[in-house]
C-alpha cells in the first residue's frame, strides 16, 4: 500500500518541466522532495492533486490510477497543505477548517454533528483553539501554517501533501510544522526547501534537479557534498547533526573571507577611538560599517 | 467528555455569527419592507394599507375596478419586481464573478456581457434591428450582444482547456473596451434623436416594467440560484485559489466554466430588461460578507435578499429625489454604493488581504 509515481513527465505552457519521475512513497512514511529553485518540486506534487495534468506517465494510490478517480475520491485520499497565502475574502479559522470536509458532502448537505466534532478536533490537535473566530488572514505565517494543517485533517485523507510548508516561516515555527506533521498518523510527501531541515525529519529524501530526479535514499545517503554540487552548483560542507547524526548542511563562502578577490573592495578600515569608521580613499563611507 | 457534551460545545465554539435563519427573516423583512414603501410613496402617494389591500385583493382573485388598484398593481408593483429581481440577480452575478476571478474589484459587467448587451440594444434603438418583434426588439438585441460577448469572452480566455482567473479578467476588460467602442461608433454614425434612448437605456431604468417582463428574470435568477446554492461548498473551496481547491476534490475546469456561464446569463438578462446598472454587483457582495462572513451558504441567500432590498430602495430614492422627473438609476446606485463601501472596507482593512 504506497503512493508510487511511474515514468512521470509534465508540461506547462508547452514546456518540459519535469522528465520520467519515479518513486515511491512507502505508508507511513515521511518523504522529502528536494532540489533546487524551479527544479519540479512544486510541479510534482501539483500533478499529483490535479492542478497539473501529467503529460506522460502514472500517479498510483494502492496500485490504482489516482487520476481516474473521481477528484472527490481523491481528495478523500489525499490532503495537501499549501504554502502559506493570503485570502482574497477572508473566512474565519473555525470555517476555513470546515472546508475540508468540502469532499465529503454532496450539494446541499448540511454540516453535521460528525462534521462539527472533526474540525473542532482538528483544530484543537494543532492547538488552535483561541484563534477558532479569527479572520485567517489577521494571522501570522506559522498560525496560518497550522490552520492549512487542520484543515487538511478534517479532510480526513491518509496521504498528507506538503508544498513547502515552512518556506516564509522562521526557525521556531520551521521545527514546529514539522515536528507537527510528522506525529500525525498519516503518509506524507513534502517539497521542503532547507536541506538540513528535511534531513532531520525525512524518511526518505528524493533529489531534483533540471526537472528530473538525480537520487533518493535516507537522507544520509543522499545529502552529500557532490549531490549537493550536482543539483544546486554550490559548495556545502556536511557534518553529522550533534544529536541526530543526520546530516547538516553548511553554506561555504565562494571566496575565503581573510582572502579578498580582485573584484572585492579593500578590506574596510578599523573604527577609530570613537567607534565611527573613517571614510576610504575615494571620501566614501563603507556601505557595511555605518555602525548600525 | 461525552461525545454529546462535546457536540454541544463545538456548535458554540465554531460559530459566533448570527443564526442564519434569524438572518435570513430580517432581509426578508427589510425586502418587503422596502417593496411595500416602492409601492406606496409616488406622485400619488397611496398608505401602506391600501398597497396591502389591492394586493390582498388581486390575489384573492377579484381586483376592484379604482385608480389605486391601477396605479399599483399596473404600473408600480411590477415596477418594484422588477428591480428586486435585477438587484438579486446583479448582486448574485457579482458573488460569484469575484470568486471566480478571486478580485475584490470584479463585478458581474467585468465579463463582457454588459458592453456586449449595450452593443445590441444601441443597434435595435438606432438602426431598428429586430423591428418585427416590436416591445421585444431591445431586449432581444441585448441578449444576442450579450450572449455574443460572453462566447468572445469564453473563447478568447480559454487556456489549455482551461479558464485561468487573469485571462478572464484581461480578455474581459479588452473586449469590454472593444465594444463600448462598438457602441460609441454607432451613436456617432445614428442619429440625435435616437441617441438620447440609448443614453437612457445605457444609464439603466425601471420605468417601463410591465408584468410580461418578469418570468424571464425571475427564472434565470431561481435556477441561477438553485445551482449555486448546490455549489456553495466547491465556490468557498475556489475563494482559496485553484490549487487548494483542486486538492478539495474540486472539478475546476467544470466548476469555472459553469460559474462563467450562470454569471454571464444572469448579467445579460438583468442588463436586458434594466440597462446597465452598475455598483449593485460590486458594493452589495462586500456588504454581506462584512455582515455574515464569506462562506458561501450565507452569502448567496443574504446578499440575493439584501440585493433586492438595495434596488427596490435606490429606485425609489431615483423616483422622488427630483420629482417629477426621474434620476437614472445607476447615478442612484453609484452615489449609495461608493461611499459605503468605503466606510466599511476601512473598517475592517483585514477583509480585503491587506494583511501583507
Amino acid at each position: 500500500m504506497s503512493l508510487e509515481l511511474r515514468d512521470l513527465s509534465v508540461d506547462i505552457a508547452g514546456r518540459r518541466i519535469v522528465t520520467g519521475i519515479g518513486f515511491t512513497v512507502p505508508d507511513g512514511t515521511f518523504t522529502g522532495l528536494l532540489g533546487p529553485n524551479g527544479s519540479g518540486k512544486s510541479t510534482i506534487l501539483k500533478a499529483i492533486y490535479r492542478v497539473h495534468r501529467p503529460a506522460s506517465g502514472q500517479v498510483l494510490l494502492d496500485d490504482r490510477d489516482l487520476l481516474a478517480l473521481r477528484p472527490r475520491d481523491a481528495a478523500r485520499r489525499i490532503a495537501v497543505v499549501a504554502q502559506e497565502f493570503t485570502l482574497e475574502f477572508d473566512f474565519t479559522v473555525a470555517e476555513l477548517v470546515m472546508i475540508g470536509r468540502t469532499p465529503h458532502k454532496r450539494a446541499f448537505d448540511r454540516d453535521d454533528d460528525a462534521d462539527r466534532a472533526i474540525t473542532e478536533q482538528a483544530i484543537e490537535r494543532v492547538g488552535c483553539q483561541h484563534l477558532a473566530h479569527r479572520g485567517f488572514n489577521t494571522l501570522s505565517g506559522g498560525e496560518k501554517q497550522r490552520v492549512l494543517i487542520a484543515q487538511a485533517l478534517a479532510q480526513g485523507a491518509d496521504h498528507l501533501i506538503l508544498d513547502e510548508p515552512t518556506s516564509h516561516l522562521d526557525i521556531r515555527y520551521q521545527v514546529e510544522i514539522l515536528e507537527l506533521v510528522a506525529g500525525l498518523d498519516v503518509t506524507i510527501l513534502a517539497a521542503i526547501h532547507d536541506l538540513s531541515l528535511a534531513a532531520l525529519f525525512c524518511d526518505t529524501v528524493h533529489l531534483l534537479a533540471d526537472g528530473q530526479l538525480i537520487t533518493g535514499g535516507p537522507p544520509g545517503q543522499v545529502l552529500t557534498a557532490a549531490a549537493v554540487r550536482a543539483a544546486y552548483g554550490t559548495e556545502v560542507l556536511i557534518v553529522a547533526h550533534p544529536e541526530t547524526g543526520t546530516p547538516h548542511l553548511i553554506p561555504r563562502r565562494t571566496r575565503r573571507p581573510d582572502q579578498p578577490g580582485p573584484q572585492s573592495p579593500p578590506a574596510p578600515s578599523p573604527p577609530d577611538a570613537t567607534g565611527h569608521y573613517p571614510p576610504d580613499a575615494t571620501g566614501h563611507y563603507p556601505p557595511d560599517a555605518t555602525g548600525h | 467528555m461525552t461525545v454529546a457534551g462535546s457536540v454541544r460545545d463545538s456548535s458554540t465554539v465554531l460559530s459566533r455569527r448570527l443564526p442564519l435563519p434569524i438572518v435570513l427573516l430580517a432581509c426578508t423583512a427589510l425586502l418587503l419592507v422596502s417593496m411595500v414603501l416602492g409601492i406606496a410613496i409616488g406622485s400619488v402617494p397611496l398608505s401602506p394599507q391600501a398597497v396591502l389591500r389591492v394586493i390582498a385583493d388581486h390575489l384573492a382573485g377579484h381586483p376592484r375596478d379604482s385608480v389605486a388598484d391601477a396605479i399599483v398593481w399596473e404600473i408600480r408593483l411590477p415596477r418594484v419586481l422588477l428591480a428586486a429581481l435585477v438587484g438579486a440577480t446583479l448582486a448574485t452575478a457579482g458573488t460569484v464573478v469575484q470568486v471566480l476571478v478571486r478580485n475584490a474589484l470584479a463585478d458581474p459587467f467585468l465579463l463582457g456581457v454588459s458592453s456586449g448587451a449595450s452593443v445590441g440594444a444601441t443597434a435595435v434603438l438606432l438602426f431598428g434591428a429586430f423591428a418585427s418583434l416590436g416591445a421585444w426588439a431591445v431586449s432581444a438585441g441585448s441578449v444576442l450582444g450579450a450572449l455574443g460577448a460572453m462566447g468572445a469572452v469564453f473563447l478568447v480566455s480559454r487556456q489549455e482547456r482551461a479558464l485561468s482567473p487573469t485571462q478572464l479578467i484581461l480578455c474581459g476588460v479588452v473586449l469590454s473596451a472593444l465594444f463600448e467602442s462598438v457602441t460609441s461608433f454607432l451613436i456617432f454614425r445614428g442619429n440625435p434623436q435616437a441617441t438620447q434612448a440609448v443614453l437612457f437605456w445605457l444609464l439603466g431604468s425601471f420605468g417601463l416594467a410591465t408584468w410580461p417582463q418578469l418570468p424571464i428574470p425571475a427564472i434565470v435568477l431561481a435556477a441561477s440560484m438553485a445551482y449555486l446554492l448546490a455549489q456553495a461548498r466547491s465556490l468557498n473551496a475556489l475563494a482559496l485559489g485553484a490549487g487548494p481547491a483542486a486538492a478539495l476534490g474540486v472539478d475546476l475546469h467544470r466548476l469555472r466554466r459553469d460559474l462563467f456561464i450562470a454569471t454571464s446569463l444572469m448579467a445579460g438578462v438583468a442588463v436586458a430588461v434594466s440597462g446597465v446598472i452598475g455598483f449593485v454587483g460590486l458594493v452589495v457582495p462586500h456588504i454581506v460578507r462584512l455582515m455574515v462572513g464569506s462562506e458561501h451558504r450565507r452569502v448567496l441567500p443574504v446578499g440575493m435578499l439584501f440585493g433586492a432590498s438595495f434596488m427596490v430602495l435606490g429606485d425609489l430614492l431615483a423616483r422622488v429625489i427630483v420629482a417629477p422627473q426621474e434620476m437614472p438609476i445607476g447615478v442612484i446606485t453609484a452615489f449609495i454604493g461608493a461611499p459605503l463601501l468605503i466606510v466599511l472596507i476601512r473598517r475592517r482593512p483585514y477583509l480585503y488581504g491587506a494583511a501583507g
